[in-house]
């Protein structure tokens, strides 16, 4: 993050010549999301992972079972939409509106945290059920996909809080937005992972 | 209270680990008395161990490297004694516990804490300055990469003599390395270590992308980048794609161990086969991420001693992300015999031999490049002459054990061993070597003893053919591959000439050690005034020797390849009046040794199963990363008048712009 405030040259000195150096803001985003796309690759060995142990039982439950698609679909609404006030939040603090994108990135933290309740009580109600990750391979990968993203929702609620935090003592500024700006891809990002958690396990699980 | 850490941990029965771990000891505390007696505790402090500066984290990178070098050889050369005695009646003086746990240790060692630290160092120190620019994209991740490799060496080495490591191989399939089979800590801290340096390689991976995809010197567009920058991108690139896939493997592996999952479990429906899959689909991009730098090194060393542009720029920059690409197709010809089936293995199979076509035009322009240049015969370009011969032979035996029926046959053989030392050694540790001899001036301001260097280069020359092309007959012999006895007497002979080469390539690291002590000593006489000792063609060696913690004055503008060559064609390298700006360069940061010190605690906690400390450490871990992501202030301006200072005082070439 050094490099980028030092003796830029005008803008228009440098259009057609290629190369240079990007402005902070590009570079902080673009780094962050190739890290996203990093966690993501993370996340694709963990769904072939259950895409070639969903079968093996080992005489235990299946999914169709054990998962409740109500619960599922719950927890998806609040899931996209905490991404919708996400990303309102972040227009607000872009437009410098404090109170605002406070109210906004209230309410993407009650979303996140109610859709982390209903898989907590979902893992805690298959565990109970004499259904935990150690029973069977299918439920090992199950838990582990399912819950490496409960993991990654969990680690956003906490940087969300940090961010509040941030913006409370520091205000909107350039720093702060750029910091708002990755969680807000990695907030995004989490949606797309639910996305296929919600395809591959839960609706072609259920059948 | 310690989990299962008690005095049985250490090996007081086996004198081996504990004297050389002693030795180790009594070194490590030596240095330590050394540097606070001379009072130059808070020189290291300041300038290496909180430094963010890309160019001091790559000298720390090859220092680890280098230093890792010397653990792995010892146990290479431990292997080899050992086969070369315990041949019929005779039963060697490793145990067998004892003997898996070297192999196993020498290839994990070598693989991540010898060639990754070496070309991870190489890409640091290079990369910003070949792009013209002053620093990488995001500098105090750069050294909390650097400081979380470091942690996975510690641990690594504290397996020496607090437990015990692995039994499994480097690879550490399941399911001898489930709990079932492998109940004491070894694997543990195998995993660990593993998870921690694959951390600290993923985020260099990430920093490297940004950096050369963001940030490069004005004008330079992406044809005009130094073919290194583009090695080093397609390696980070590889990184990125790859490491996450390991860090999820091991993951699994690691809740089998722990919670008692079932992902490579005999029982519960696990499946080993998926580990294996995994494993190589991170396994086969790493070889790559490892050679492709190399490549990158070779095609600059080469370019530069024949004194000529390197021939087939582009093709060079095509065959690089060709092979980028295709090195994600390949990985099941690591198990033909697993037995996923013929139309599965003919695909991999052509997939693995089409490799070998975008490489064969890397050679093909490296010859060419040579081809009526006027070659100056110092230690880098002999280290890139035997590399082309090595190399190509190595390409060779593994285009033979990518069909299918061949390796059947040559599976898991001594020959298998001899092809990849022949490409690991022959590519990646002589592209390290020559790199380290190329740009070692750049880093310390002095040029290497040329006569060690050569020296060294023939010992690991004839010393590698001496040790591996014995392997090649044996493994054809039938000799399969981490035997502890040999039952076959007819083997002993050629066995003998390997732990010959062996020692040769002792010969070779002993002459390296030489060459930096006699450099060091008559550095004065060999000091590189000019910035440019080998009458270099890009923009690292436009700045001084060593470079100033800035990089370039004025920020080079470029309009070719080849930018500094072309400058000096011009003659356009003194401008007369330069205004000079501030600069504002990375301030230090403890961040990296800090969150380092308790990645390696949390590490050590949870391979003995001590789970206040893991719970502590973790906790002291995300603090200091809070507190991190908290702080601004992550810059320190340097005046313009101290910048015209520095300039006009520094010799040689200058205001490079």
């Amino acid at each position: 993050m050094s490099m980028i405030t030092i003796d830029r040259l005008p803008a228009d000195a440098l259009r057609g010549v290629g190369g240079g150096l990007a402005p902070t803001r590009t570079v902080v985003a673009y780094g962050f999301w190739i890290f996203i796309m990093s966690d993501i690759v993370m996340f694709a060995a963990l769904f072939a992972a259950y895409a070639v142990l969903s079968g093996n039982i080992a005489g235990g439950p299946t999914g169709r079972e054990l998962f409740n698609l109500h619960k599922v679909f719950v927890e998806t609404a609040c899931l996209l939409l905490s991404s919708y006030t996400c990303g309102v939040g972040m227009l607000c603090a872009e437009r410098r509106q404090p109170g605002v994108f406070l109210s906004f990135a209230a309410a993407t933290f009650i979303l996140g945290a109610a859709f982390l309740s209903i898989e907590l009580s979902e893992f805690v109600g298959i565990a109970k059920a004499g259904a935990g990750p150690t029973r069977s391979a299918f439920l090992s990968s199950f838990f582990t996909l399912v819950g490496m993203h409960g993991a990654h929702v969990t680690c956003g609620l906490v940087w969300l809080v940090y961010m509040v935090a941030q913006v409370l003592v520091k205000g909107l500024r350039a720093v702060v937005l750029r910091r708002l700006l990755c969680f807000s891809l990695f907030w995004h990002a989490l949606d797309i992972v639910w996305i296929g958690v919600m395809t591959l396990v839960y609706l072609m699980g259920a059948r | 209270m310690l989990g299962k850490l008690s005095w049985a941990a250490i090996p007081f029965n086996e004198p081996l680990p504990l004297i050389s771990m002693g030795v180790v000891l009594v070194v490590i505390l030596g240095v330590t008395v050394l540097v606070v007696a001379r009072g130059w505790l808070p020189y290291l402090w300041r300038e290496w161990l909180t430094s963010v500066d890309h160019k001091r984290i790559g000298a720390m990178y090859m220092l680890l490297g280098l230093v890792m070098l010397l653990r792995g050889f010892s146990d290479a050369i431990m292997m080899r004694t050992q086969q070369a005695i315990a041949v019929g009646s005779a039963q060697g003086y490793l145990p067998p516990g004892h003997y898996d746990q070297i192999f196993s240790a020498h290839g994990t060692i070598m693989i991540f804490f010898v060639a990754m630290p070496l070309v991870i160092g190489l890409m640091n120190f290079v990369v910003p300055l070949q792009l013209g620019v002053r620093d990488v994209a995001f500098p105090v991740l750069n050294s909390v990469g650097f400081w979380l490799t470091a942690s996975g060496a510690l641990l690594i080495n504290a397996s020496l003599v607090i437990g015990n490591f692995a039994r499994t191989g480097w690879m550490g399939y399941p399911p001898l390395s489930e709990l079932a089979f492998s109940p004491d800590v070894g694997v543990d801290y195998y995993l660990w270590s593993l998870q921690i340096s694959g951390i600290g390689t993923l985020l260099t991976g990430v920093n490297f992308v940004t950096t050369i995809l963001k940030l490069r010197a004005p004008g330079m567009t992406y044809f005009r980048m130094p073919v290194f920058c583009w090695t080093a991108l397609a390696s980070s690139m590889l990184i990125v794609a790859a490491f996450p896939i390991l860090t999820a493997t091991f993951l699994m592996l690691l809740l089998d161990r722990y919670l008692g999952m079932h992902f490579f479990t005999n029982d519960g429906g696990g499946n080993q086969m998926m580990y294996v899959n995994l494993f190589w689909a991170w396994g086969h991009p790493e070889v790559y991420i490892l050679i492709l730098p190399a490549f990158g090194v070779f095609s600059e060393v080469i370019a530069t001693f024949s004194g000529k542009a390197l021939f087939g720029y582009r093709s060079m920059v095509l065959a690089t992300l060709a092979i980028c690409v295709l090195s994600f197709m390949v990985w099941l010809h690591h198990f033909f015999t697993m037995g996923a089936g013929a139309d599965v293995n003919a695909f991999f199979g052509i997939m693995s031999t089409v490799i070998a076509v975008p490489t064969g035009v890397k050679v093909f322009n490296w010859l060419f490049t040579m081809f009526r240049g006027r070659i100056v015969y110092r230690t880098p370009v002999l280290f890139a002459i035997g590399f082309i011969v090595t190399f190509t032979i190595g390409g060779m035996t593994g285009v033979l054990l990518a069909v299918p029926p061949v390796d059947f046959v040559l599976h898991n053989s001594a020959f298998l061993v001899a092809h990849f030392h022949n490409v690991i050694i022959g590519g990646v540790v002589f592209g390290a070597l020559a790199g380290y001899n190329y740009w070692f001036p750049k880093v310390f301001g002095f040029t290497l003893d040329e006569r060690f260097g050569q020296a060294s280069f023939w010992c690991w020359l004839v010393g590698f053919y001496l040790a591996f092309t014995p392997l090649y007959a044996l493994g054809l012999m039938g000799m399969t591959r981490r035997l502890q006895h040999i039952s076959n007497p007819s083997w002993q002979p050629l066995l003998l000439v390997a732990e010959v080469g062996a020692v040769v390539i002792f010969c070779g690291i002993l002459c390296q050690i030489a060459q930096l002590y006699v450099s060091i000593r008559t550095r004065e006489a060999r000091r590189d005034l000019t910035g440019d000792p080998w009458n270099g063609r890009t923009l690292e060696w436009a700045t001084a020797s060593p470079p100033p913690a800035y990089n370039f004055a004025v920020l080079p503008r470029v309009d070719s390849i080849d930018a500094f060559w072309a400058m000096k064609q011009r003659g356009d390298l003194t401008a007369a009046e330069i205004s000079y700006q501030t600069i504002e360069v990375p301030r230090n940061s403890a961040t990296g040794l800090v969150v380092a010190f308790f990645a390696s605690a949390t590490g050590f906690a949870l391979i003995w199963h001590i789970w206040w400390m893991a719970a502590l450490g973790l906790a002291g871990a995300a603090i200091t990363l809070l507190a991190f992501g908290w702080n601004e202030e992550r810059e320190a301006a340097i005046p313009a008048a101290e910048i015209a200072r520095m300039e006009r005082t520094r010799p040689g070439l200058r205001g490079v712009a």
